[in-house]
């Protein structure tokens, strides 16, 4: 008998899996550890102390530029998550029409447009729009990350309704429930953890965003990420590193809510 | 009985044809039916004769592209199906997977509006009917197949619809739940008297539950009549093929004398059949007879039929025997073992067969 072929114990797998692991999670290991120096330099330890993140804690533009951060990750998630399940909806429950597959990809169009096109764009577009009314919120910032959130909402939103049985539906609607309340009392329900993964998938896109965000804001208007670049060109101090490890968690706390809530849901399922 | 007789559904000359130009495919054409209260009225065809399409109609998933669909009079094939009082089991039972067994129970109660208290005393009679009240808590990915079956029942009967749609039910389960469920069906059916539509492509499943059968294929209606007689009275081939095992003669038709008719076999014979009503048989004519309904005999020159056992299959309640006629074709008898011991002929024995009177049908086509 021929010996199954099996990946696992092919020669020099295991040496590239480990070395791939490597080169994801040693930085950012580094990264952590280095938070916690007492010292003010990011390579040399000099003892274990949370200065750096007191420091941090202390800083009124990290703290501002943080709030800042998630309020426009909070607001465009929840606008672009809103757009991406009408527009999954329309893309997946209506009947085939002419147009539909260039709809596809006109949705996800963002995800393939360098994101310094779509930057430039909107610096050019939103300098204009400035000029006329006056405004300079953070208006624009919400909008623009919106904008390029509402493809990465729709993705998974998009999945969960195509995997969805049509049969669901149909036999709510032969049990009187008129399309809205079809949509209320069974589309909606088992399509929660899809618009639930789209809105966190949106949520960290935004809080992470660098590229569209430094062309857009207007003076006094700093992200957590915009902030951190602008401190990289003086004395880099372990404070980056804490305010990153801040940063790391914070992500890392979403997934694993969503990954529990998600899991929750398949078990009703 | 007046109200026996009061007609449910009459489908009116309906067609369905997708798409258009070069491309259209026509799913069913002129289709009438009448489907009578209180019956269990099955279509049954093979995949793709149309069936699950004239009952998706009449569940309004689909519309007419030609007719009309009348329920006790009204007509309903423009109605979404949220203003249909028609209910439907689906085939894969579409039970909702985010709510316990009594919640799906209630749902087509709840979308109607129904007081609190109507929809619980429902729901508890419901989970009665179908033996489920120890599941009403249930998610219902929680419970078994055959139960989920009971539940989809359930769930459809609820709000008391004029008439049950059933696509296919039964054909997600093993064997013995559906010889179980098929008995559940036909007593549920009974005991809220509500009229069914089923459809299924398992001619032993329509044979052993309904009332009345419509045997669809290719879009069309090919016989409509009670299980006896789409077995027994096929009016075409396709008919007569497609339930059961048969066997085809050619014969010459020599006297018509009512309602039967004389036929000459091509060994000279004389034969009695019988033919549709709506066909006055001449000239060359295809007879049907089933295997049941042939016995062997020894040979003898009075025999109807002769010929050489080609090979036997023992079955235990019955023989199957295959013999081959003078002219080389093969004739099937089921003979049944209703004696101990074996059956006293072997392969390659000469012999005669014997014709149940009025076993043989003439067919249409």
């Amino acid at each position: 008998m021929r010996k199954r072929f099996d990946i696992r114990v092919q020669p020099g797998f295991a040496t590239i899996a480990m070395f791939c692991f490597f080169l994801l999670y040693v930085p950012i290991f580094t990264l952590v550890v280095y938070a916690f120096n007492s010292g003010i330099s990011i390579a040399r330890w000099e003892g274990f102390s949370f200065r750096w993140f007191v420091a941090a804690w202390n800083n009124n533009l990290v703290i501002e530029a943080a709030i800042r951060s998630v309020q426009i990750a909070a607001i465009a998630a929840v606008i672009a998550t809103a757009a991406a399940t009408l527009a999954a909806i329309a893309t997946t429950r209506t009947a085939g029409y002419r147009g539909l597959t260039f709809k596809y990809s006109f949705i996800n169009m963002p995800l393939m447009v360098p994101e310094i096109v779509t930057a430039v764009a909107l610096l050019i577009l939103f300098s204009r729009i400035k000029v006329w009314t006056g405004y300079s919120g953070l208006g624009y910032l919400i909008l623009a990350h919106t904008a390029f959130c509402i493809p990465f909402a729709y993705l998974p939103i998009r999945a969960r309704l195509e995997n969805m049985d049509l049969a669901l539906e149909r036999a709510a609607a032969d049990l009187y429930a008129t399309p809205f309340k079809v949509f209320r009392y069974i589309t909606l329900p088992l399509l929660w953890p899809g618009i639930l993964a789209g809105m966190m998938l949106a949520f960290v896109i935004s809080l992470d965003d660098i590229v569209i965000t430094e062309f857009v804001k207007s003076a006094g208007q700093e992200t957590l990420p915009t902030y951190m670049l602008g401190q990289l060109r003086r004395a880099v101090t372990p404070e980056m590193n804490a305010i990153s490890t801040v940063f790391l968690l914070l992500s890392l706390a979403i997934v694993t809510i969503f990954f529990f809530l998600s899991r929750s849901n398949e078990k009703s399922d | 009985m007046r109200k026996q007789q009061e007609l449910a559904i009459e489908v009116r000359g309906v067609g369905r044809v997708y798409g258009d130009g070069a491309g259209q495919v026509t799913a069913l054409s002129n289709i009438f039916l009448n489907i009578r209260q209180n019956e269990f009225f099955t279509l049954l065809g093979p995949s793709g004769c149309g069936k699950t399409t004239l009952l998706r109609l009449i569940a309004g998933f689909d519309f007419p592209t030609d007719g009309e669909i009348l329920l006790y009079g009204e007509n309903i094939a423009p109605l979404p199906p949220f203003k249909r009082p028609v209910n439907t089991v689906f085939q894969n039972y579409a039970l909702f997977p985010h709510m316990t067994v009594a919640q799906n129970i209630g749902f087509g109660l709840e979308m109607l509006g129904r007081p609190k208290q109507e929809i619980t005393a429902r729901v508890e009679e419901m989970l009665a009917l179908v033996h489920m009240e120890a599941m009403r808590n249930r998610k219902v990915m929680q419970i078994s197949g055959g139960q989920q079956q009971r539940v989809a029942l359930a769930r459809a009967l609820a709000p008391k619809p004029k008439v049950l749609l059933l696509d296919e039910p039964l054909s997600a389960l093993d064997y013995k739940l559906r010889k179980e469920m098929q008995v559940e069906l036909k007593r549920v059916q009974a005991e809220t008297g509500i009229t069914f539509i089923f459809v299924t492509h398992d001619q032993d499943e329509a044979l052993a539950m309904s009332d009345r059968i419509a045997v669809m294929s290719h879009g069309e209606v090919r016989q409509v009549g009670a299980p006896w007689e789409i077995y027994d009275r096929p009016a075409e081939r396709f008919v007569a093929d497609f339930i059961g095992e048969t066997n085809f003669l050619t014969a010459d038709v020599i006297s018509i004398d009512g309602q039967r008719t004389t036929v000459r076999l091509s060994n000279g014979s004389m034969l009695d059949a019988t033919y549709p009503a709506d066909i006055t048989p001449e000239g060359k004519v295809t007879i049907v007879i089933r295997p049941e309904h042939a016995q062997l005999a020894a040979p003898s020159k009075a025999a109807l039929l002769a010929g050489q056992i080609e090979d036997l299959t023992y079955l235990g309640t019955d023989t199957h025997i295959r013999v081959r006629l003078p002219d080389t074709s093969i004739f099937t008898i089921r003979q049944q073992n209703s004696r101990v011991g074996p059956i006293g002929f072997s392969a390659g024995d000469a012999v005669a067969l014997t014709i149940s009177e009025n076993a043989a049908q003439i067919l249409k086509d």
